[in-house]
């Protein structure tokens, strides 16, 4: 299966990530990670999961999403023919509450396959 | 008071009150005697009425939830039915030095204005601790619960995403 995670500045994609990595390796998915924030964002989260696929075995790559990531995740996942995307599952508010950011809202509103969102 | 601006004038907790079922109900500030009470509230509370991944189901998971929303700088209301605590109203600060509000009420106490009358007093509190701004969210299809935040005076802020966020400045 062709898996695409969504790797983006908040603060529990990283913790998703290594679920997600650790699920791909189990299952050997082809992953493609795509990343996306700021510049700065960017630069760090793809230089982090390059050294984190690096330890792996896993047949991956990973791609800088640098405007309007939501659009271009779902394109992206398309064009590629990806099975499932997967996001991080929302950060939690000051009261506990679960929010979904509007990149992740975009995403499963508008993707043709299926979605997985990590909690 | 006559500008739409200007800021309600809400109670203070205690406040007593015979809600709209003839029962005689209390709003008190919570203190850490409440805990077990508010324990045996979430425990009762129906699934059904979970907003957001919260109230949590088990018993550990709302133990610790409950240890974070009942921190010292947050502000808790409970109201009594007797020995019962039957809804909560919590106000915790977020990094922005503003406020997120939430209530519980439990679905035999509700459409019965336990609601409105925790909310008031949990913001009358507030504003005379010096609170300027609170905010929440709410789920689009809720419909009771955004009349009732509406009548008290929230206004929505942001509509772009799946819950609708409704701000009041006290």
């Amino acid at each position: 299966m062709h898996v695409l995670f969504a790797l983006g500045p908040g603060e529990s994609s990283l913790d998703a990530f290594e679920t997600a990595l650790d699920r791909a390796i189990e299952a050997d998915d082809d992953l493609t990670v795509a990343v996306f924030g700021d510049a700065a964002d960017r630069e760090r989260l793809a230089g982090q999961a390059h050294d984190r696929l690096a330890d792996t075995d896993l047949a991956a790559d990973v791609r800088e999403l640098e405007s309007e990531p939501a659009p271009h995740l779902v394109e992206l996942a398309e064009r590629e023919g990806v099975d499932r995307i997967v996001l991080p599952g929302g950060e939690r508010s000051p009261l506990g509450k679960i929010q979904l950011d509007s990149v992740t809202e975009f995403v499963l509103l508008n993707a043709t396959m299926t979605v997985t969102l990590i909690r | 008071m006559t500008g739409a601006d200007e800021p309600a004038d809400f109670p203070t907790p205690p406040r007593e009150f015979t809600d709209a079922d003839g029962r005689e109900i209390v709003v008190r500030r919570a203190d850490d005697e409440d805990r077990e009470a508010l324990v045996e509230l979430y425990l009762d509370f129906d699934p059904a009425d979970r907003a957001q991944g919260i109230p949590p189901v088990a018993e550990d998971p709302i133990r610790e939830w409950l240890d974070a929303i009942l921190s010292a700088e947050s502000f808790n209301v409970v109201a009594w039915h007797g020995e019962r605590a039957v809804g909560h109203a919590t106000l915790v600060p977020d990094e922005a030095g503003t406020y997120e509000l939430a209530i519980f009420v439990l679905e035999d106490f509700q459409g019965a204005r336990i609601g409105t009358q925790l909310v008031r007093s949990l913001l009358g509190w507030a504003q005379s601790a010096g609170v300027e701004s609170v905010w929440l969210t709410v789920e689009r299809w809720n419909d009771p619960a955004i009349r009732l935040y509406k009548k008290v005076g929230f206004e929505v802020s942001e509509s772009e995403s799946f819950e609708l966020e409704m701000t009041i400045q006290l």
